[in-house]
């Protein structure tokens, strides 16, 4: 690891005001300030409560088909010739994402708030799909804000929504993409705040969506715990995952953060390069700074205007990061790296012949950088890598890569 | 004695109301922003509320991001909007002038380092619509030692708790946001309006200014009598919106700023009525 951490409690964070260290927080409007606050003793209440959890682990095992397994990918780890990987295969839950872990327990919060109508952002889809699929199962109305570049570049998951009876809204605003498609969001529900439930597919925003996002995906991190000591009996050496806002990084490493053994690796979107300056990788070179509800790093320039980002990755390519990714960095927890598009199209390519796996390409960075750790590793050492999702939604990019159309 | 003080104080003895425009700094281009303000003045305003272009204004309407984006194609910066601050100050040296916008820049400035800059440019008040009273305890003390205001904003949904602390850290007058929304929207509602200023005089001996939803004359003078002054914004911006580079300069900004003089009118005939 770069930097020695001192202990820290981590169970004590966030703080009451949402902070992680001088990360998170509430920047928000003070319209927004009662619904945040009505959200936070909601959630505070009915994450005790019995019902509210019998329903969500129901959920989440019989309508996601959790628990996901733990794949062990031997002959890829062979052809490596390094550490064990192991795969979780979050790419196997219901709508072919970790997104429906979270958004199944924010829709649930919205149905015991007795909230009618629900909203998401999103970038590449899969936390739109994954929202229009939970509300079309309760009923609920949806409206997904996408920004028209990234409706363009994910044409199937637009219609997907549609089928699912959820409303995209093309949001034509600054980049045209995730970030936008965020300040979107927030502004309908400044405008319909009394009966409209904002799902944030990511963990940032302001407080306590960061920490109820990281709740609902810890899942992850638990299963694959509890599921890599009883395969192997012992703890894993690594964790990887890909970081784009950091729900799936999260959800894996909360359960992990004490177990001072574990090595952690958040994978961020490299683009062309980081020494480009044409990537999505504000943790490897950004600032802090704040948008969308809390201070975090950020990608921005001289005068603390927010830049475009790139990302082969429509998942990735967002400027900003959870805040308790920002905590983890300083405080020297979990390592940040970066893989650049290429790389993750190699991998993308390489885990789909070797092991008949098709990962997202949201996921491929994190298989990419699995690849370079665990040739550094022993053969008794193990790795276990977030497969955030499947690549289905992602032919199409790679087919225009290849040079190849398909309708 | 601040400049947002004495304004109040004195418009407190005519009986009159503040008249508050707001502008975009750099929007439709840089060159226009300070004949712009003083433009202003001359047609009536009382105070400046001068937005600081950002890249995600995310509390603001299609009107005022699309300003926003205008004043950013020509990078429009916080320190450049201290420079027009500087130069409108060398003609005018009692109109306060507030700045309206977001964290970001402000952080990235650095706080001290703005409050030091604002001050020297004879900046009087600053507003970050996402910096509410929980996040805002450092920049206020900043900005209070460098003897600017802290404005803040208090809403619809604000409770009677919130309403309380608020109006604890908050100097120079408050900005009550009329109703659920985004800038530029449509639905004023006078009686929600005159609920919350009952709210708000029970905290706070501070003059309100309410915002959102003030269009024109007739708008203007329904809430005038509630408070101490009315902003205007999206429907000042929007006639900048229409600006064209071919036209004649002086005719377009007199064209603009009628609206404040219209409002004007407006909200004195109430005043005297
Ligand atoms: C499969 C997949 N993985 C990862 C991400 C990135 O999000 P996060 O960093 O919140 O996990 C996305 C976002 O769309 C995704 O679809």
């Amino acid at each position: 690891m770069s930097k020695q951490h001192e202990h820290v409690d981590f169970s004590q964070f966030p703080n009451a005001e949402g902070h992680f260290g001088p990360y998170g927080g509430r920047f928000v409007s003070e319209t927004l300030i009662f619904a945040l606050d009505e959200l936070a003793e909601n959630y505070q209440r009915l994450s005790q409560d019995p019902e509210f959890r019998a329903e969500f682990d129901r959920d989440l095992a019989y309508y996601v088909g959790r628990p996901s397994p733990l794949y062990h990918a031997e002959r890829w780890s062979r052809e490596v010739g390094g550490a064990q990987i192991y795969l979780k295969r979050e790419d196997l839950n219901h709508t072919g994402a970790h997104k429906v872990n979270n958004t199944i327990g924010q829709a649930l919060l919205a149905k015991y708030m007795g909230k009618k109508r629900v909203i998401a952002e999103t970038g590449a889809g899969q936390h739109g799909v994954a929202s229009a699929t939970v509300a079309a199962r309760l009923g609920m109305e949806c409206q997904v804000f996408m920004g028209e570049e990234d409706i363009r570049r994910q044409a199937l998951n637009v219609y997907r929504m549609k089928l699912l009876g959820a409303e995209v809204i093309s949001v034509k605003s600054g980049s045209r993409t995730l970030k936008d498609a965020m300040n979107e969001a927030m502004r309908d529900w400044v405008t319909n705040v009394d009966d409209t439930f904002y799902i944030i597919g990511t963990a940032a925003g302001p407080h306590p969506y960061p920490m109820l996002v990281r709740d609902f995906q810890s899942v992850i991190g638990r299963e694959a715990r509890e599921q890599h000591l009883e395969q192997t009996g012992k703890l894993p050496d690594a964790l990887v995952a890909c970081v784009g806002g950091g729900s799936n990084a999260i959800g894996l490493f909360h359960p992990f953060l004490d177990d001072e053994s574990v090595a952690m690796y958040g994978v961020e979107a490299g683009g062309h390069g980081v020494a480009t300056g044409e990537h999505a990788a504000p943790l490897s070179d950004g600032t802090p700074g704040v948008l969308h509800g809390n201070r975090t790093y950020l990608m921005q320039d001289e005068a603390g205007q927010i830049i475009h980002t790139h990302s082969v990755s429509a998942g990735l390519d967002y400027p900003g990061v959870g805040p308790e990714h920002s905590w983890l960095k300083d405080i020297g927890r979990v390592n940040y790296v970066a893989i650049n598009d290429d790389e993750a199209l190699d991998a993308f390519r390489k885990l789909t012949l070797v092991e008949g796996i098709m990962p997202a390409l949201e996921s491929s960075h994190a298989i990419a950088y699995a690849e370079k750790l665990a040739a550094t590793m022993r053969p008794d050492q193990s790795i276990v890598v977030n497969l955030s999702g499947r690549g289905d939604k992602d032919i199409h990019t790679v087919a225009g890569i290849d040079g190849i159309g398909i309708d | 004695m601040s400049r947002l003080a004495k304004v109040f104080e004195q418009l407190a003895e005519r009986g009159a109301k503040a008249l508050v425009p707001y502008i975009v700094a750099g929007d439709p281009a840089p060159k226009h922003t300070v004949s712009l303000m003083h433009a202003l003045v001359d047609s009536g305003a009382d105070i400046i509320e001068l937005g600081v272009p950002f890249s995600d204004p995310m509390a603001e309407g299609p009107t005022i991001q699309l300003a926003h984006e205008r004043a950013l194609e020509h990078h429009v910066s916080l320190s450049q909007v201290l420079d027009m601050v500087a130069e409108f100050r060398q003609t005018n040296a009692d109109t306060p002038v507030v700045l309206m916008g977001y964290t970001n820049p402000v952080e990235h400035m650095g706080y001290s380092h703005f409050a030091e800059r604002a001050k020297q440019a004879g900046v009087d008040g600053l507003l970050t619509v996402d910096m509410p009273p929980e996040e805002a305890g450092e920049t206020s003390r900043l900005l209070r030692d460098a003897g600017m205001d802290n404005i803040f904003l208090l809403a619809p949904t604000s409770s009677d708790q919130r309403v309380a602390k608020v109006a604890a850290l908050a100097s120079g007058y408050l900005y009550c946001v009329s109703l659920k929304g985004v800038t530029g929207a449509g639905h004023l509602d006078i009686d929600s309006v005159r609920e919350q200023m009952q709210r708000i005089r029970q905290h706070s001996d501070l003059p309100v200014t309410v915002g959102f939803g003030i269009k024109d004359g007739e708008s203007a003078s329904a809430i005038a009598p509630l408070c101490e002054g009315v902003v205007v914004g999206s429907a000042l911006v929007d006639r900048l919106a229409k600006w064209d580079n071919a036209a004649d300069t002086d005719k377009q900004i007199a064209e603009a700023v009628s609206l404040i003089a219209d409002i004007r009118k407006a909200i004195d005939a109430v005043a005297d009525a």
